[in-house]
């Protein structure tokens, strides 16, 4: 790809929409009884003839996952429709067993909504157009050199909320941003497993430039399945499509797929082999028709979302970009807040910024397996407190603990590492390091205090890290009488 | 003499060993190969059949207590799933099929101790309404070897009235099993829509599809419906069934009131025919019927709106039907497309693939409007009709068919002649409301039904009407 001066990109805006499939963690599928938990199973074992679209099989729907969609109502922001409808979507393909596939077209369950997405720290609200619930196809795989496909239906029929975006975002940034809050959204409201390396979440980007006030032509890429393939795909495109325009070509509205490997987008169909799907009301199913009471009952039920944990961690006073990094982390996230609501801030904010981890593009940084408490963290952050361990000590403890579930308080005895606050015994080393270290300690006396760093480190490396650095440096100044 | 007992008295004498299941599956299959001629049968299940009396028979013995339908043989239209059994729905392209679950409908009857001894031939997927539509033959009439049983449950019809069994099971979507019924001269009956479930039978029209029994008697279809009635956790759209058996009928027509539907007597309607109807109508008044002549203006629109609606359902419902899991794949397709192409050109009759065009058309994106909307406008007011007259009388009536049985191949070239056959049934499917029809006397030889409709949900109220009417007719 040639370069464009940022003078030239900077005359286009950039608009982009996103439609991102987000699979409800039922234990069923949608409109069977066949269970929906297809990751690590043998392909097509997860099937039966409802899913495989024999002759007479008729879709029941799981009001599971109509619960979940509330839930993920709430979770968008806005009340689900009290009333919602299926409908028929056809099209022809080996992975969608009956011939059309089980969506709702024109009255879907979620209607409006918003999400506030963050980038370098200025807050932006992106509109939601609406969700609604559909059934995934199987999946097919095409072997390279082979003149098969093969196909397998354990994905066929598992409960999707398809959440449609406004198109409110004007860069990568912001699309990125965006399928991370809908990311945590979803693992909050426990709708989803939210992993985006099994497809949980799978996002399609709409992009468009234009020079004017009036929307460009645009493209979808579709199946993207991380926030860096989003952030990516969306720069690939906008550059795409703007040499294009200043080619002197026109952009083809298509769908496009993303090729990973190549980091490009490529034309998978126009426009022009664009189906006609020929929706209609499924006659096999009724309506879905939500009562007052019930969409109560599931809003008094809703566990905490993101935006309630990011008011409590700041309040810890943990920096916005911080909190954002531990948000995604549900596990650890919860874990704080759990502290912070039994021990108060300051134990929360040293187990947060223990458990902090780097977080990365795929998802959901893999939370290590917690084997401690709440109340051990909060005793190990006690025992930091109260000068007993040091905070680089704590971390040694730390790691033990996570391994063994084991008393912090041991761990550090059992590891000698519980700091020495005996003033007899750090007197005794102190004045032996100042004895070995006249000059620094000449240094300090003549106010160069950076030289007391030197000096508690001594005492610090002669007690085996156990004197509490504190009193030694308040030691160090009795002795030295400053 | 009758071949078969009442299916009440079938069943306790089999509960009380007098009779042998296995007697009664052998009559059956005797029965079945003796009139094969008539062609009524597309497969029967020997062995299966033979291996369930037995174990029915081993279980009385034990002492156990086999159900209301112990030993009783059956036939199921060839669009119920049996297990293990072929389905094929009469059709090329689900030939070969062996089903591997089997409907609710099987299943209740099974539970109750009934035996399914054969499939019975149909118009493929249940289009049409002489079974010439079976892409594998066509079933003769009882009465008169080259005329049609009617369809689309022909087969099912036929075989009662040729006592193969004491009864068969057959489906109707648009008075598929009310006109083979009068074609033939059997009681078939169809319950409110929702009252049967339709789980594990070949879907035509999800949203008329209804399933029912055809008979020799309102007593014997009775009992079939209060064995296969309620509702079924696999079919989201079954409803509750009645608390009260719907055997227990209150067979009484004095002070009924009973509209004579205005439209369905009128131009068209065969003078056999009417006269019959009118007959029936003279004895049920002098048994203190209150008769009145009612007029329902939509029905005209009713067979319009049902040729949008049912192929609009029927295209969608035949999707599934590809060529890649299950039946008839074509061998000489060199790529996907065509494999879909081929296998659905062969593998589907001339009428599947009219329906399947015309419903592809009016569901199509710029006709969707003109077309499934607006029939489902006019679907509306049809039912508001309906409603408003069953605020004034108990039941409607008038004829099946405007016809008796015709000709073998006197309407195959003329799809428009043909739809015409079911101008005064599809009304009823349109509603979802019950309807039946009985015996009602003879023209020139062939069977006349008389056809009469409740309100939805008055299944019991419906067949109590049936019965004393039966008993009028006979």
């Amino acid at each position: 790809m040639t370069m464009i001066s940022p003078e030239v990109r900077k005359q286009y805006t950039v608009t982009i929409g996103i439609e991102c499939h987000t699979q409800f963690k039922t234990k069923t599928k949608l409109f069977s009884g066949a269970n929906n938990d297809a990751r690590e199973a043998a392909p097509n074992t997860l099937v039966n003839h409802i899913d495989f679209g024999l002759p007479g099989g008729l879709p029941v729907l799981n009001q599971e996952a109509v619960r979940l969609a509330v839930k993920a109502a709430f979770a968008l922001g806005t009340t689900p429709q009290k009333f919602s409808k299926f409908d028929r979507k056809h099209y022809f393909y080996p992975d969608l067993p009956m011939g059309y596939q089980i969506t709702q077209f024109d009255e879907p369950i979620i209607l409006g909504g918003e999400v506030t997405i963050r980038v370098d720290g200025e807050e932006k609200v992106v509109h939601i157009t609406r969700a609604h619930m559909e059934a995934d196809a199987g999946k097919s795989t095409h072997p390279a050199g082979k003149d098969y496909s093969l196909v397998d239906l354990n994905r066929a029929g598992t409960p999707l909320l398809e959440i449609v975006s406004e198109p409110d975002m004007h860069s990568a940034a912001e699309a990125k941003a965006y399928a991370k809050e809908l990311w945590l959204r979803m693992s909050y409201a426990d709708v989803s497993y939210a992993n985006l390396y099994y497809g949980n979440m799978r996002f399609d980007v709409n992009v468009s430039v234009s020079k004017t006030d009036e929307l460009g032509t645009r493209t979808e890429t579709k199946n993207l399945n991380s926030f860096r393939s989003v952030e990516k795909a969306v720069d690939y495109e906008v550059i795409r499509q703007i040499e294009q325009l200043e080619a002197g070509k026109p952009i083809v509205q298509e769908t496009r797929g993303w090729d990973d490997a190549k980091q490009r987008t490529f034309s998978q169909r126009t426009k022009e082999d664009a189906h006609d799907y020929r929706y209609f009301p499924d006659p096999d199913l009724p309506p879905v028709t939500l009562t007052d009471e019930y969409i109560a009952e599931i809003k008094a039920a809703m566990p905490e979302l993101p935006d309630d944990y990011r008011k409590k961690l700041q309040a810890c006073g943990i920096d916005a970009n911080t909190v954002e990094d531990i948000l995604a982390v549900p596990a650890t996230t919860k874990l704080v807040a759990r502290v912070l609501e039994k021990s108060g801030p300051e134990h929360a904010r040293r187990v947060a910024f223990w458990l902090l981890q780097p977080v990365s593009d795929e998802g959901e940084a893999e939370a290590a397996e917690v084997q401690a408490s709440d109340e051990q963290f909060i005793a190990l952050s006690e025992l930091v407190a109260a000068n007993k361990l040091s905070s680089t000590a704590a971390k040694e403890v730390l790691t033990e603990l996570l391994k063994t579930g084991k008393d912090p308080e041991a761990i550090a005895a059992e590891k000698n590492l519980l700091q020495v606050s005996d003033e007899g015994e750090i007197a005794k080393i102190v004045s032996e390091v100042l004895a070995e270290n006249a000059k620094a300690a000449e240094d300090v006396k003549n106010g160069q205090m950076k030289a007391i760093g030197f000096l508690v480190g001594q005492v610090m490396k002669r007690s085996g890290g156990k004197a509490n650095p504190a009193l030694a440096q308040e030691l160090i100044k009795k002795q030295l009488s400053i | 003499m009758s071949a078969w007992l009442p299916i009440a008295t079938i069943a306790q004498k089999v509960q009380a060993g007098e009779l042998k299941a296995s007697e009664l599956v052998e009559q059956a299959l005797q029965a079945i190969a003796s009139k094969a001629q008539f062609q009524a049968i597309i497969v029967s299940l020997d062995d299966a059949a033979h291996e369930r009396a037995k174990d029915i028979d081993a279980r009385i013995a034990r002492g156990e207590n086999v159900g209301r339908l112990a030993g009783v043989p059956f036939i199921a239209k060839d669009n119920f799933l049996v297990f293990g059994a072929e389905t094929t729905a009469a059709s090329n392209i689900l030939k070969g099929f062996t089903a591997p679950y089997q409907s609710t409908v099987i299943n209740k009857l099974e539970a109750e101790g009934a035996i399914c001894v054969a499939k019975a031939n149909l118009d493929a997927f249940a289009h049409g309404s002489s079974t010439e539509n079976s892409d594998f033959f066509t079933t003769k009439n009882p009465h008169d070897e080259t005329r049609v049983p009617g369809g689309s449950s022909g087969g099912s019809a036929a075989a009662v009235v040729l006592e193969l069994t004491p009864f068969a099971l057959g489906s109707d979507t648009g008075g598929s099993i009310r006109l083979p019924a009068s074609f033939c001269g059997a009681v078939g009956y169809k319950p409110t829509y929702g009252l049967v479930s339709r789980s594990g039978v070949v879907a035509m029209a999800s949203s008329t599809d209804t399933i029912g029994p055809l008979a020799r008697t309102v007593d014997d279809a009775a009992l079939v419906l209060d064995v296969i009635a309620g509702k079924d956790a696999l079919d989201s759209t079954t409803i509750d069934r009645d608390a009260v058996s719907y055997t227990d009928l209150l067979g009484d027509v004095k002070g009924k009131k009973i509209g004579v539907i205005k439209e369905y007597m009128g131009e068209g309607l065969d003078q056999g025919v009417k006269a019959c109807i009118e007959a029936a109508i003279e004895k049920l008044k002098a048994a203190g019927a209150e008769i009145t002549e009612v007029s329902l203006p939509s029905l005209s629109a009713a067979l319009a709106v049902y040729y949008i609606i049912c192929p609009a359902e029927v295209s969608s419902n035949l999707a599934r039907y590809d060529g890649q899991r299950f039946g008839f794949t074509s061998s000489d397709a060199e790529s996907l497309d065509e494999s879909y192409s081929k296998s659905r050109a062969v593998g589907f009759g001339k009428e599947a693939k009219r329906r399947i065009m015309i419903g592809t058309y009016v569901l199509s994106s710029g006709y969707y409007d003109a077309y499934y909307k607006k029939a489902q406008t006019v679907r509306t007011k049809i039912i508001n009709e309906f409603e408003a007259i069953f605020a004034k009388v108990d039941f409607l009536l008038g004829p099946v068919a405007p016809m008796t049985a015709f000709k073998i191949g006197e309407n195959v070239d003329d799809p428009l002649q043909m739809y015409l056959t079911d101008i005064m049934t599809v009304a009823v499917n349109m509603v979802g409301i019950p309807a039946v029809s009985i015996p009602a006397g003879v023209s020139d030889g062939l069977p006349v039904g008389l056809q009469l409709m409740a309100a939805q949900k008055a299944d019991r109220a419906l067949l109590g009407l049936a019965k004393a009417s039966e008993e009028l007719l006979v």
